[in-house]
């Protein structure tokens, strides 16, 4: 009844794009687990654990979908349409790699060799801290939001970037060891096998760059 | 005049039909801001809100009403027949009752003084001829309907921008949030009230010096920012709400704030839309008194209380209903954007009251909001439905002119000789 004026609201983005984050950050995390589970040989809890990634992969692609339905073009926002769909297409990528890597595993029966197992979880767990990073920062955006993109918020995210990228470095040095590694014992090892492995260690390492891209984008929201 | 107790019950009749129905819809979107914020419930914006759109619609009410009463139509055209000026107000009057019935209704938007002023041009050109309307007046009161949304909001995002920048983006907001609410809760008081003494109290029968407005306002301005100061140093930081939100406990600092801009909202919203009620009926008491419209005759009080009556009336009466609505549907307006959007319109409002011009509060605030977005303040700001509210005029004008124009004929058929 003429009660219009509430109707120039649109709903906001930030709460679904933060939900959204945190599903993708749950599908990397459960690498962890799955990989213990494969180093451990449990291979009932290996694809327990691939279909828990899959069901958070599932989640994340509606959360996305229902993200871009939302934003209207008619919408004037402080972000730019396409920034936002961006930075949701990047931390989208998360759980599809994360799929990608379990579905490899399990499809192939893949083992990882003794010698290098080690450093490998070593090296799954330091990519999922760079997914956690780039959780952290999206959850700043509200706060963001909140300031207008400047000052010391602005200030606080720059400085939990920088520290994302230093993960993210990590994540680079851990991989050319494992390489490495994998390298000084590959002759041993079934060639199909170890090329599939060099792929897998490749994904792995994708989810830490995504994870910096999201860092890399948020930094574009704010600059603009 | 014959018939004088039938004009009078009917001029009565729709006047208050008119206040119930502005109570009852329009009052809604003047809180708006301040129950989507959640800066009040929905009881404490109604008390608020009956309080404050009696108190504008008496105190302030009174150079607006004047205009719809006689500042349009040119009273020496009726001279020979001044019962025409009657039944052109009663038309008037039912034609925008009609329309923000129907409008209403259908969901579309409507704002009563766009109803009211097309009215009344349409009844006093048509019915009589284009020299019966003061074009120059009409004029005047169009371009404010264009300068006061566009004043509102350059004014918001200057308000936004300086609490961005006093007080968001520093390092220790929640500090800075309390030192400079009582500036905020002045600036606010002051405007509102300097407003009112220079040009409002006149028709109470107050004549107030410029010094005294100045000197006046200050004092009660300090009063209440002193008064405010005391319940913000109050509030405390709420550990959780901060966890998850670091801004929490800056926002709960806005929502007192926002107690004060929701009470300017309600008097500058009373203060405008009493007239859209109440004008034509001043006007056909003013005829059947006297037999014409004089220039210089005063506003009688009593007119003004009825209006803000009427108001109060609907609003108990159907407006927590629709505030409940308007509320339910903006979810992420935070106390910041609100206070500065509230105060921005209510300043504008109040102030257009003053100079005698009805405006359409919902563009204003409308376009407050505007401001507010272009600092980047609002997350989604919905322009289509924007734009709908800011075009509704091309419908609105001619529906209430034609409606009136339909009514005049009638009433003349059955009263007229």
């Amino acid at each position: 009844m003429g009660n219009y004026i509430s109707k120039i609201f649109g709903a906001s983005p930030v709460a679904p794009i933060q939900d959204h984050m945190e599903l993708c950050y749950k599908a990397a995390r459960e690498l962890i687990t799955f990989f213990e589970f494969v180093v451990a040989d449990d291979w009932d809890k290996v694809v327990e654990t691939r279909a828990k990634i899959v069901a958070l992969e599932n989640d994340a692609d509606d959360a996305k979908k229902n993200i871009r339905m939302q934003l209207s073009k008619a919408l004037f926002m402080p972000v730019a349409r396409g920034d936002l769909l961006d930075l949701v297409l990047v931390q989208d990528k998360i759980p599809n790699l994360a799929r990608d890597v379990s579905g490899l595993i399990v499809g192939r029966e893949m083992r990882i060799p003794a010698a290098v197992q080690d450093l490998f979880i070593e090296f799954v767990k330091r990519n999922v801290d760079a997914a956690k990073g780039a959780r952290k920062t999206i959850r700043e955006l509200d706060e963001l939001y909140e300031t207008g993109f400047r000052g010391a918020e602005a200030d606080l995210v720059i400085e939990l970037i920088a520290d994302l990228d230093q993960i993210e470095n990590d994540t680079d040095a851990l991989q050319m060891k494992l390489r490495r590694a994998l390298f000084a014992i590959e002759q041993e090892l079934e060639p199909i096998d170890v090329i599939f492995l060099y792929r897998v260690i490749e994904t792995i390492g994708d989810i830490g760059d995504m994870a910096e891209r999201i860092g890399r984008r948020l930094e574009l929201l704010m600059t603009h | 005049m014959e018939h004088m107790t039938i004009y009078l019950l009917l001029a009565t009749a729709f006047g208050l039909f008119m206040a119930w129905g502005i109570g009852a819809n329009d009052v809604a979107n003047a809180m708006a801001t301040s129950i989507g914020s959640k800066a009040l419930t929905i009881k404490q914006a109604i008390v608020i809100a009956a309080i404050f759109e009696f108190a504008g619609a008496v105190l302030a009410g009174g150079e607006v009403t004047s205009t719809i009463r006689k500042g349009m139509v040119d009273s020496e055209a009726f001279v020979q027949s001044p019962e025409l000026l009657v039944f052109g107000m009663l038309a008037a009057l039912a034609a925008a009752g009609t329309w923000l019935f129907i409008a209403s209704r259908k969901g579309w938007p409507v704002s009563t003084t766009h109803s009211i002023v097309g009215a009344i041009v349409g009844f006093a050109a048509v019915g009589l001829g284009g020299d019966a309307v003061k074009w120059g007046k009409v004029g005047a009161i169009v371009a404010s309907w264009v300068i006061s949304p566009l004043t509102a909001g350059i004014f918001a995002f200057l308000i936004f921008t300086s609490i961005q920048k006093l007080i968001l983006t520093r390092s220790d907001p929640i500090e800075r949030a309390q030192r400079y609410a009582p500036v905020y809760i002045f600036l606010t008081v002051f405007l509102i009230s300097l407003v009112t003494l220079f040009k409002g109290l006149k028709h109470v029968g107050l004549e107030v010096t410029t010094v005294q407005a100045y000197a006046g306002s200050a004092l009660f301005a300090a009063i209440i920012a002193f008064v405010g100061r005391y319940f913000v140093m109050r509030i405390k930081v709420d550990k959780n709400a901060e966890k998850k939100f670091h801004y929490a406990t800056v926002e709960k600092v806005f929502a007192l704030l926002m107690v004060i801009t929701a009470s300017a909202m309600a008097f500058a919203h009373g203060s405008n839309d009493v007239a859209n009620a109440i004008g034509p009926v001043a006007a056909i008491v003013s005829i059947v008194q006297t037999g014409a419209v004089a220039q210089k005759a005063a506003l009688p009080l009593w007119i003004l209380v009825l209006g803000g009556f009427g108001i109060v009336i609907g609003l108990a009466t159907y407006g927590r209903r629709v505030i409940t609505t308007v509320g339910s549907h903006i979810t992420s307006l935070t106390p910041s954007r609100g206070f500065s959007a509230e105060l921005a319109a209510a300043f504008t409002i109040v102030f257009a009251s003053g100079t005698g011009m009805p405006v359409s509060t919902t563009h204003v605030l409308v376009g407050a909001v505007l401001g507010v977005g272009m600092a980047r303040g609002i997350s989604a700001i919905n322009l289509g439905v924007v734009g709908r509210i800011f075009l509704s005029w091309v419908i609105t004008i001619p529906a209430g002119a034609m409606l009136s124009i339909v009514f005049f004929f009638i009433l003349k058929a059955i009263f007229g000789s």
